[in-house]
Order: C-alpha cells, then structure tokens, then sequence
C-alpha cells in the first residue's frame, strides 16, 4: 500500500540535488536528499524514544524546514502526526496531545518549558535537542511519553493513520479529524490528475500545517519533486513581503484562504513584482466574495482560478474553475463544483433522503478522501456519518447546496448558519454575501443571537472604506434593495477588523461574544 | 392645543430613532426617508409605532390602514395623524 512517505523517498531518489524546501524567512533551504536526511534522523530519534507503527508524534513548531521533518520523520516512523497551532495557549496543545496520546513531541526549544508543564513533568521527559536541524533555523527538542502518558485506545483503529488535524468544535473542545495514508493519497493523486504538476512547480505553502490546505501544498509539492515555499506565521500575514517572495521564489502554484488574496491586493502592489510565473491559484476555506476575487483576478490574469471545497473530514471533495471571463454585475459567488478525490456527493433532506435535482438540501460525501472518523469519540461520529441501506458511509457536512443547471453544487450555506426569522429561513452568508456588494464595504459578518423581543437578533460587523461608517439608515435602505425585509440586520456595528481564527477565517465565535 | 404637523413629526421622528435607531444621527433621518420601502420599518416594529401612535394622539388604525400608503415616510405619517384627528372632530 502507497505511503506519503513514499512521496518523498520517490522524489529523492528522482531529484536529490533539486530544492525541496526554502524558508525564505530564515534564508535556509534544503534539497531532496538532505531533507530526506533530517526526515530520517528525526525518524532514528523517535524510534529511539519508543515511537512504533500505529502511534501518534505531536509536532509544535513554527512553521520550517525542521517542522515539516518532524513531519517526515513521523511518517517514516509509521505513526500519525499531530500538528497543532504552536501559538495557541499551551493548555490547549496540551489538551490535544493528550487527548490522542501523542508517543512524542516534536516542539521548538522556546516552546517545550510551557508545554511540558501543560502535560504533566510525569508524563513526558525532555530527551533533549535535535542538533541535525539546528542550523535550519529553530532549535527543536523532542519530548518523550512515559509509561503514563500513553494509554491504550480501545475502539480506535490506529493502523495506516497519516495525520490527525484538530478541528474546533461547537462543544469547545477541539476533536481530531483522523486522515490514512488511503485519504490523504485520494485527493493528492487527484491533484496529480487534474492539475498536471511538474518538477519545474513552485507551491506557496501559506497554510499552518494544522490546517488542512497544508495537505495539497506538502504532498503534491513533494510528490512531483516541486519546490515548496513555506510561507510561515509571521511572514504569512505581511503581504508585502509576501509578493516580493512570490517574485523571488518564482511561485507557479499558490493556494490560501481568500481572506490572504484579498490582503495581497489591498497591500502587495505597492511596490512592482514579477508574478508572471504563477500558472495555478487555488482558494478555499471560505466564501470568496465575488468583487474581491475580481480584484485578485485583475492583479493576476494570467493563473487559472479554482475554488477547492471540503471540509478538514474529507480533505477536498468538490472544485469549480472560476471561468477568465464574467459579467462585470455579478455579485453571486461562484459554485463550490462538482466532486474529485474519488469521493461521491449526494444532497439531501432532513429525512437523510436524495432530493430531486436542483433543490437544495444538505451535501453528504462518501468515497476516497472522507476521514476515518474522529478521534476517541464514537458517539460523534455515530452523528457525523450516514449509513445507508447498502452500507455506504456518508459524511454529513453540515453544507446547504444545491445542483445548478451546469450540475455544479451551488454552496448556500451552513445548515447552522440558517436561522428561523418570522418564519421565513434566513441563510447569514447571504446577507454577507448583500453587504459586500455596497461599494464601501470592505469586510462583513453577520451573526444571530436569540433575542427575547424579536425572537432573532441579527447584527452584522463591518469594516468600511472611507472616514466615517455608513449610516444605520443608509445601510438598512441599501439592504432593503438587496434582500428582503426580514433579512435586514438589525444593528450595523462598525469594527476597523473583523476577528479570525489561526487559519484566517472570520473567527465568528467572538463576534458572538462582542456586544 | 393642536399640534402642528412639524411638531408631529418632531416626536415620532424621536420614537424612531430611539426605538429603531439608535446611536443613529439624526440629520439621517428625514422627513421623506423611506421608512418601509427603506427597510428601517419592519413588520413587527410597524405595528409597534402605530400603537405608540394611537396612545400618544389618540386615534385608531384599521388593520388596511397600516401600510407604507400611511406610514412611509415622517411626512405621511403626520398627515396621517392630522387627518384622522379631522375626522374625529
């Protein structure tokens, strides 16, 4: 059975003198033999502290070229690793390390003092530094469980586990959305299908490895013997820095959330940048409001446009090629696509049955890329998935589609992201999706909130051009031309940003706690 | 003592914007903003203003009546009111 280690054990003995990996930050980069070198040592130091097949090695590292070793070295290890957000609170890396038993940790050096406070001085030892990757930029330590800090799992399958990705949940408490080797592989040798990387490609890794873009960034990268560009935390947020490495690092294939499209057209041109190598730009994670994706196409005409679509349960499982051309009026977003990565969709209603075509109803997907399920918790993934009369396992995602005329899925939404106003349903992306066609508007989110008098409160946040917010009474007449009456938000609440979570999506749980 | 109309819309002029506007400036508000068509005015908070304006001047509003024909802007609103209060005597 293929691995994802294979990917780069390949491309080594393809390409070992090619650059595997640049880290422009910290001018540091690795070819394809030496970086398959460090994935090795990190692999000899875990087996070393007891990491066997079926385990699971927490990395907590800033984004470098020792980070995606322990990355390596945990695959060629044979065990699952865990990525967590090394600038989240230590409590709750070491709530997920603990949550999944983690075997090791890979941790930066100014990290591990917290974190193995977090986890107990019990349950891991400090086995003491990784030297082999100290020249990479950020000394790294690697923790080791005791007898205590690794429990069995009974009822979990840990064999052929590649990576588990903690994704919030509306509990608090994040779950680890458990991906095999099998998964990873059905949407990355898609890639390969549908995109025809070369070794001549340069991919901008933009994404925090904890999230699942990273996936398609690391594999198809490493699988075609490309060049990867890790984009880190710091220098990921800096648009102007991120088009002068653009430039300089001939980036072919780029891929983020929309969110950092939009900040690399406000902030990356003012100085002039070669971007002529990008042939492929890949975006996903959220709704691409229609006037800023046009603002991206018009900085960069050349690359062709794909909206990539799947939650981090079943790595990507629709894509939809934004056509070069479109009316210049329109203002409804594009369609999420049609299925890839081997998966199938189905789109259904509240009995868990197939509506006819064309009308809308929940996506549920089944097929290659679909996860395994959630980490220790069979009672949610009782509710995750469907099982139908022939024994298919279809993930419920929780989506509101419909098919369109092209047999596109057409995303309206989340199901828990409607809310009941007056009776009539009233989807919150599509008042975002109304907000952001006013010409000052520059960001909008909309959230609901029981309110005791109208049942429903809605409250839109927005960040505006210009000195001064548009009146309540302008933005509700502008509304009522846009949407009907009973979708007009009640309060327009003026914010210079709007919240986001770690991997730049609108964070909308603060937006909740903000009055 | 009568009220004129100027004065009319000066109060429910300060309804609206405390009931339905608020921290909103009230230059923004004028006497031919359209208050239904304009989404300020909703169902529910039509009804509410039209109960504020029976109590406050003492008129009655058939169920036909409340509609943006009456009550769309700060203008119809007061001749709504003047002209009831006509009928009445």
């Amino acid at each position: 059975m293929m691995r994802l280690q294979q990917l780069l054990e390949d491309s080594a003995a393809a390409y070992p003198g090619k650059t595997a990996v640049v880290d422009p930050e910290r001018s540091v980069s690795a070819t394809y033999a030496q970086f398959q070198g460090l994935a090795e040592s990190v692999r000899e130091r875990l087996a070393a502290a007891g990491v066997i097949a079926g385990d699971r090695v927490g990395i907590c590292m800033p984004k470098s070229i020792g980070s995606l070793a322990g990355v390596f070295g945990a695959l060629r290890a044979d065990a699952a690793y865990v990525p967590v957000d090394s600038t989240a609170p230590p409590a709750r890396n070491a709530f997920i390390f603990t949550d999944c038993a983690v075997r090791a940790i890979v941790v930066a050096e100014h990290l591990a003092e917290g974190l193995h406070a977090e986890l107990g001085q019990d349950r891991y030892v400090n086995t003491g530094a990784l030297p082999f990757l100290a020249e990479y930029g950020i000394p790294m330590v690697l923790l080791a469980a005791t007898s205590e800090g690794t429990p069995g799992f009974e009822g979990v399958d840990t064999s052929n586990l590649a990576y588990i990705l903690y994704t919030s949940g509306s509990t608090g408490k994040p779950k680890g959305v458990m991906h095999t080797h099998a998964s990873g592989l059905a949407f990355i040798d898609w890639c390969t299908e549908a995109f025809a990387p070369t070794p001549d490609d340069c991919f901008s890794s933009h994404a925090p490895f904890h999230f699942d873009l990273s996936i398609l960034d690391i594999y198809v990268c490493i699988k075609h013997g490309g060049k990867l560009v890790l984009l880190g935390e710091t220098l990921g947020k800096q648009p102007s820095k991120l088009a002068s490495v653009i430039a300089s690092e001939s980036i072919t294939i780029w891929y983020s959330t929309p969110s950092i499209l939009r900040l690399l057209v406000e902030y990356g041109q003012e100085e002039p940048h070669d971007h002529s190598a990008l042939r492929i730009v890949f975006f996903a994670g959220e709704v691409f409001p229609v006037k800023h994706l046009r603002a991206v196409m018009a900085m960069w005409p050349k690359p062709r446009y794909y909206n990539l679509y799947g939650p981090t349960e079943t790595n990507v499982c629709t894509y939809y090629e934004v056509p070069a051309d479109f009316p210049a009026e329109r203002t409804e977003p594009f369609p999420i696509g049609k299925d890839c990565s081997d998966d199938v969709g189905m789109v259904v209603g509240p009995d868990a049955q197939e509506v006819p075509r064309g009308e809308e109803g929940e996506l549920f997907v089944k097929g290659g890329s679909v996860m395994r399920g959630y980490w220790n918790l069979p009672e949610r993934n009782a509710e995750a998935f469907h099982v139908d009369a022939d024994g298919g396992r279809w993930y419920k995602t929780g989506d509101v589609v419909k098919i369109d005329a092209q047999g596109d899925y057409e995303y309206l939404g989340r199901r828990d992201r409607m809310v009941k106003r007056r009776g009539y349903r009233v989807e919150l992306g599509e008042i975002e999706a109304a907000l952001y066609t006013h010409e000052s508007v520059t960001e909008a989110a909309v959230v609901a909130t029981p309110d005791p008098e109208s049942g429903v409160l809605i409250r839109a946040f927005l960040n505006w051009t210009g000195d001064k917010p548009p009146s309540l009474i302008a933005m509700k007449q502008f509304c009522s031309k846009k949407l009907p009456l009973y979708m007009i938000p009640d309060k327009f609440i003026p914010v210079s940003t709007l919240p986001k979570t770690s991997t730049a999506k609108v964070d909308y749980q603060k937006l909740l706690e903000l009055e | 003592m009568s009220e004129s109309t100027q004065d009319i819309q000066a109060t429910v002029k300060e309804y609206l914007l405390e009931a339905f506007l608020p921290g909103e400036d009230p230059d923004s508000l004028a006497e031919d903003t359209p208050l239904i068509s304009g989404g300020i005015l909703d169902s529910i908070s039509t009804v509410k203003l039209v109960t504020f304006l029976e109590e406050k001047y003492g008129v009655e509003f058939q169920a036909h009546e409340i509609s943006s024909d009456n009550l769309e802007t700060l203008a119809d609103i007061a001749n709504t009111i003047q002209t009831k209060r006509a009928a009445k005597g």
